[in-house]
């Protein structure tokens, strides 16, 4: 089922909280009608069953009890028939529960795997723009506790269902009692419903503060544990408890404030059956005196209405819900209905070996923002070709790379690879010829194995030999596991220069036709970074890759066959090293600093 | 309570604390929560007045038409009245009653499980598993939002219900223990063997439960891939790949809540076969009573009518404990959040204070290794006078990294002991440690917010004056001018607008701004460029002169400058002395200085 007939149905603009309530149970009921079906019925026998039950007692009164006392003795036949009759009806009974209760639950949890299906295929597909705007708290909130709100009131529904079938037996039944005792006790009910929709009204914003509350509780805790490390650091840890504090309390507030309405409107609702009654017994009385009604009638009528009491309330379990789940609808379909995927073409790259790479006049700013991080940049790349991009931290380096996976697409220009605009490739054809492996990488929680290949069918071999390119067949090896240890398990904590190589090997196992590092390799030590690069100048030899690399080590840069200097956003040269440091000061400034700095330092030493 | 935590609970795994039972769940749960019991004792007053109170409405009302209306001497005007004015008093004050009860427990409740929330989220703060585990953190989130939401709907509904039934179990025995013991043993008889399977199921629904709950914690795990690795499923196209684990794990979620729910259907239906069989045996027995002279036919009705006060609340006590395991399960884990030792523990005030000045730091012997992983520190003793500069250089994996979290308290080491300023970091408070040793990691976090609340992170209250005086005493004015919106510049999720290089520039001047004694630069400058680098690192010395700095650099132009460099080679401290003699030494500093030297100068050379 795709994400829009999930989320085009039970919606109308401008409707309120109680009516849209309704829609998504209606739109939750066709999702599942034969499930709920059953589920009803089962309400439906449960209900008969209960009725029955009451039928079965006077049976077994007027033909069991009654005659025996008389007789002065019980037959054997007859009692069994008895404890039959009962056991028969509570067995029924019992599989309208199971019906009800297993058949409701599934009805429930179907919907709520059905939604986050369908709210995490939308994460998957929103773009990265979309991801940096939403928390992650609140991202894990929307697909676990707002959709467990928003079919939360699927449970006690079947069960509410019989209730109506029932309650229209039981005001039959009454009718043929006594016509005017039956209308007053039928008063009761719109006076039900007029309390309950007073209580929808005072509930629903409560409960959608709480909700929202909810997901603040999740983003807050989320953040703060992803963030740890500098919590622990700078000693930030009862600072952050004390912000965890203030949104737990306001949660706890809103609960509260939540609460208090449902203390009211609960025990209300809980008499009012009883008011009913009574009003029944206190008119029956009178008109008993006055000659229009039998008493009998009026304990019939008194009966059932005392037999409906308890069954009603399950009617506000239901209404009790609405609100809670309108509220974890309506930000479930927050993302079902964001836009802004990213829409990727049809087009593959034919043949293989290094692309060509074209940038044509391409500028991007980050969505709200009038800074314009990449002007007018233009880069030309012939297949097969190493560019180095240098720049100071902040010119727009990262963005670029970003820009060539389309991880963002430019807000003005385009870029081409073969000449075919990578908006018009297909995504796997554009993952496949085109990898960047950036500073700080994703490691899923799962095997080196699945780390490196991410589900590319590859066989051991070939990723054992991105292993040792990427220099990481030596660690990996002496993990307990080799290239089965799970990574994230105790233990099996990778340092950062670790995870570079992991990064790297995820990357080349791919055997990219356009290959982008982002300052890759900036955690690991200069050794491994050597042995790294000598083996990647071999492998693009070998079979070839054009190679986008950011940099700032000369051992980087002089793998280039040209460097590309970005400032403030702009390509402002580009040329061999060589030339580059003869020509510009600034470029100097970056790639000798080091040396600078060591001339600096000898200097200083040398003087007295 | 140490019956919570298995013995198998090492200090990277968080306790399920699976082995406690559900009583022991909810002592140790009142006990972490005071706010719950406070008040207790008036609430079940309240719960005994309205559980009385909704017995006792139909007992009058059958009462009313038995003697009222179809009494022997016809119509009984006075007496209806007069009972339904009782009855109207009951329902009145069971409402009232009612509503108090439950307006104290969802304050009591949410008091306490709001309380136990923020007890369990500072806990975590404490648990080395946070630093050392990187990629299990959705998991954890659930122990401190879902989970408590579990235990928070049982107390508030379900809870209630349980004490509600018990109630109305004990006032339907009373009331037909008067009409007939006989009758009531053999109600009683009847729902023997639904307690006993009740018992005997319950450690299947147990487990059904934490299966429950702790595929919610994977499921969270799992959705947290795509969002924190968006990036990585957009540049490989994996996104089949990570729907297909999603999808699996909310299939597990699935099959683990239709398992579980079909044992609470097969119990609820069992209660109601149990009231069955009650009936029948009531009817049955009642008749042979009856025979025998024990008991009126009107004796034989009426109890027959009392078995369904009975099974009511069976039926519902039955339904909610089994429901009750859910949350049973929730509260075990974030109870076992709690019971699970933090083994760097803060002191507090009974620590005691860094002394004031410059810190010199003495590691003595330390050895550590992480939690069933190999030893990565062996027997390392080093001296850094105060106001020292040392650099620490090694190999990946060489335990740089480890030797630093020690140096700041991250980690307790195994063997051995750190001193600052001469005392054990053991007994140094963190309010006097954290702000005054501080250590810049490789990973410059941020968090979602604005540049200047980011850097407030290091100086809490600091000004935007002083935050922009930081910025520019660090040389960095030039970076700060290209950013959108100065200080207003939102970081994004993670820091993640921000590019690594800019990332770690935040963590340094945040690091700047805590002003502190003692700077541990974990690799904080490998994402940036070597000018900016080189600037930064050169005001960081300038303006914190006088303290002592730790910096593990793989960029060696930062070791050619300290006054003392240890090197670390397979867990132990290699060498140390000054650039020169280690050069001279021609030993593993030798080479990996050669080695980086080549590197710089490949191009120029």
């Amino acid at each position: 089922m795709s994400a829009d007939t999930l989320a085009g149905a039970a919606d109308r603009p401008g409707e309120g909280a109680t009516g849209q309530g309704f829609r998504i149970l209606g739109h939750g009921i066709r999702l599942q009608w034969r499930m709920f079906s059953i589920a009803v019925l089962g309400s439906l026998v449960y209900g008969a069953l209960t009725v029955a039950d009451a039928w079965v007692l006077g049976w077994a009164t007027d033909h069991v009890i009654v005659p025996s006392f008389e007789r002065g003795r019980l037959e054997t036949g007859l009692a069994l028939v008895t404890v039959g009759l009962f056991v028969a009806v509570a067995t029924l009974r019992a599989l309208g529960v199971i019906a009800r209760r297993l058949i409701g639950g599934l009805v429930y949890y179907r919907l709520q795997a059905q939604y986050r299906r369908a709210v995490t295929r939308r994460y998957l597909e929103l773009p990265m723009s979309w991801h940096h705007r939403h928390p992650t708290g609140q991202l894990l909130s929307n697909a676990n506790a707002d959709v467990e709100a928003t079919w939360g009131v699927m449970m006690p529904l079947p069960m509410a269902l019989g209730v109506v079938a029932m309650l229209v037996f039981a005001v039959v039944a009454m009718l043929f009692a006594d016509v005017v005792l039956t209308l007053v006790g039928l008063v009761v009910f719109p006076l039900l419903f007029v309390i309950n929709v007073g209580y929808q009204r005072l509930l629903s914003p409560r409960v959608a503060r709480a909700q929202q509350l909810r997901a603040v509780t999740s983003e807050v805790a989320h953040e703060s544990f992803d963030g740890s490390l500098v919590v622990a650091t700078l000693g930030r840890a009862a600072a952050e408890t004390e912000r965890f504090a203030r949104v737990s309390y306001q949660l706890r507030d809103a609960n509260i404030s939540a609460g208090r309405i449902r203390s009211v409107f609960d025990p209300v609702l809980e008499a009012l059956p009883s008011i009913g009654v009574l009003l029944v017994v206190a008119l029956g009385v009178e008109r008993v005196m006055s000659g229009a009604a039998e008493p009998g009638d009026v304990v019939q009528v008194a009966y059932l209405f005392t037999v409906i009491a308890f069954p009603v309330r399950a009617f506000g379990w239901v209404l009790g819900e609405l609100p809670r789940s309108v509220v974890g609808w309506r930000r479930v379909r927050a993302v079902l209905d964001a836009t802004g995927e990213a829409t990727y073409g049809t087009e593959r790259l034919p043949g293989d070996g290094p692309l060509s790479l074209s940038v044509d006049h391409v500028g991007y700013r980050y969505p709200d923002s009038s800074t314009a991080v990449l002007r007018g940049v233009v880069v030309d790349v012939e297949p097969g070709r190493t560019v180095a991009l240098v720049g100071l931290t902040g010119a727009g380096k990262s963005t670029l790379s970003s820009l060539l996976i389309r991880l963002f697409d430019p807000t003005e220009g385009s870029i081409k690879v073969d000449g075919v605009d990578l908006r018009a490739l297909s995504h796997e054809s554009l993952a496949g010829a085109v990898a960047l492996v950036p500073q700080h990488t994703f490691l899923f929680d799962d095997t080196v194995r699945e780390n490196v290949t991410l589900g590319l069918p590859v066989d051991d071999s070939e990723i054992l030999e991105a292993l040792a390119v990427a220099q990481a067949q030596g660690f990996v090896q002496a993990l307990p596991g080799g290239i089965d240890s799970r990574l994230g398990e105790r233990g099996t904590t990778l340092s950062g220069g670790q995870r570079q190589r992991l990064a790297l090997a995820r990357a080349l196992v791919r055997r990219p036709r356009l290959l982008l590092m982002d300052d890759a390799t900036s955690a690991l030590d200069p050794d491994v970074e050597a042995r790294i690069l000598a083996a990647l100048r071999e492998h693009s030899r070998a079979g070839g890759a054009t190679v986008l690399v950011v940099a700032y080590r000369k051992a980087t840069i002089a793998l280039a066959d040209e460097v590309l200097f970005l400032r403030d956003g702009r390509i402002v040269d580009r040329g061999p090293h060589a030339e580059l440091v003869a020509r510009s000061a600034a470029y100097r400034d970056i790639v000798d600093a080091y040396d600078t700095a060591r001339e600096a330092h000898v200097d200083g030493e040398v003087r007295p | 309570m140490s019956a919570l935590v298995s013995p198998a609970v090492t200090r990277s795994t968080i306790s399920g604390g699976d082995a406690a039972g559900g009583w022991a769940t909810l002592r140790r749960g009142l006990q972490l929560s005071p706010a719950l019991r406070e008040g207790l004792g008036v609430t079940l007053l309240l719960a005994v007045v309205a559980t009385l109170g909704s017995s006792v409405i139909p007992v009058v009302i059958q009462r009313t038409l038995d003697e009222g209306l179809l009494g022997d001497t016809g119509v009984d005007r006075d007496r209806v009245w007069l009972y339904l004015g009782m009855a109207g008093v009951v329902v009145v004050v069971t409402a009232v009653a009612g509503y108090a009860m439950k307006y104290r427990l969802f304050r009591s409740s949410e008091q306490g499980l709001a309380d136990l929330r923020i007890k369990a989220f500072r806990h975590v703060h404490d648990l080395p598993v946070l630093t050392q585990d990187t990629e299990r953190r959705g998991a954890l989130v659930s122990r401190v939002t879902s989970d408590v939401d579990q235990v928070s709907l049982f107390l508030q509904f379900s809870g209630l219900l349980v004490i509600i039934s018990i109630g109305q179990l004990v006032v339907a025995t009373a009331i037909m223990s008067f009409y007939s013991w006989q009758l009531t043993i053999v109600v009683w008889l009847c729902f023997l063997p639904l307690i006993i399977s009740l018992r005997l199921t319950q450690p299947r629904m147990t487990r059904a439960y934490a299966k429950v709950r702790s595929s919610v914690g994977d499921m969270l795990s799992a959705v947290s891939e795509p969002v924190v690795g968006a990036s990585v499923v957009r540049a490989h196209a994996i996104a089949g790949r990570t729907q297909a684990r999603i999808d699996a794990s909310i299939g597990a979620n699935l099959s683990a809540n239709i398992r579980a729910q079909r044992l609470v259907a097969v119990t609820f239906a069992s209660a109601g076969l149990a009231g069955g069989l009650a009936n029948g045996g009531v009817v049955v027995l009642g008749v042979l009573l009856g025979l025998a002279g024990e008991l009126s036919i009107g004796g034989v009705v009426a109890f027959a009518f009392l078995v369904s006060l009975f099974v009511g609340p069976v039926t519902t006590a039955t339904q909610v404990i089994t429901e009750a395991q859910n949350a049973i399960a929730s509260w075990r884990r974030v109870i076992g959040v709690l019971d699970t030792p933090a083994d760097v523990v803060d002191p507090g005030e009974d620590g005691s204070a860094l002394p004031t000045g410059p810190l010199p730091a003495q590691v003595r012997h330390v050895t550590y290794a992480y939690p069933s992983g190999p030893v990565v520190l062996r027997d390392v003793d080093v001296d850094i006078p105060a106001r020292a500069r040392i650099a620490v250089v090694g190999e990946t994996g060489s335990g740089k990294t480890t030797f630093a979290k020690l140096l700041c308290r991250l980690m307790d080491p195994d063997q051995g002991h750190v001193t600052i300023g001469g005392v054990d970091l053991r007994e140094v408070s963190f309010a006097s440690l954290r702000g005054r040793v501080v250590m810049v990691p490789q990973e410059g976090f941020l968090f979602d917010a604005t540049l200047a609340e980011n850097l407030r992170y290091g100086k809490p209250g600091a000004s935007a004056r002083e935050l922009r005086q930081a910025v520019e005493d660090l040389g960095l004015a030039d970076w700060y001018a290209a950013l959108p919106a100065g200080l207003d510049t939102e970081v994004g999720q993670r820091g993640e607008s921000l590019s690594a290089g800019e990332r770690q520039l935040v963590a340094l001047v945040r690091a700047y701004l805590a002003n502190p004694d003692l700077l541990v630069l974990d690799e904080a400058t490998s994402a940036v460029d070597p000018q900016t680098e080189l600037r930064i690192t050169a005001a960081l010395n300038r303006l914190l002169t006088g303290r002592t700095a730790v910096v593990i650099a793989h960029r060696l132009s930062t070791a050619e400058q300290a006054d003392e460099i240890l090197v670390f080679d397979g867990g132990r401290l290699a060498e140390k002395g000054n650039h020169h003699d280690l050069v001279g030494a021609g030993g593993t500093y030798a080479r990996l200085h050669a080695s980086w030297v080549a590197q710089s100068h490949l191009a120029t050379g």
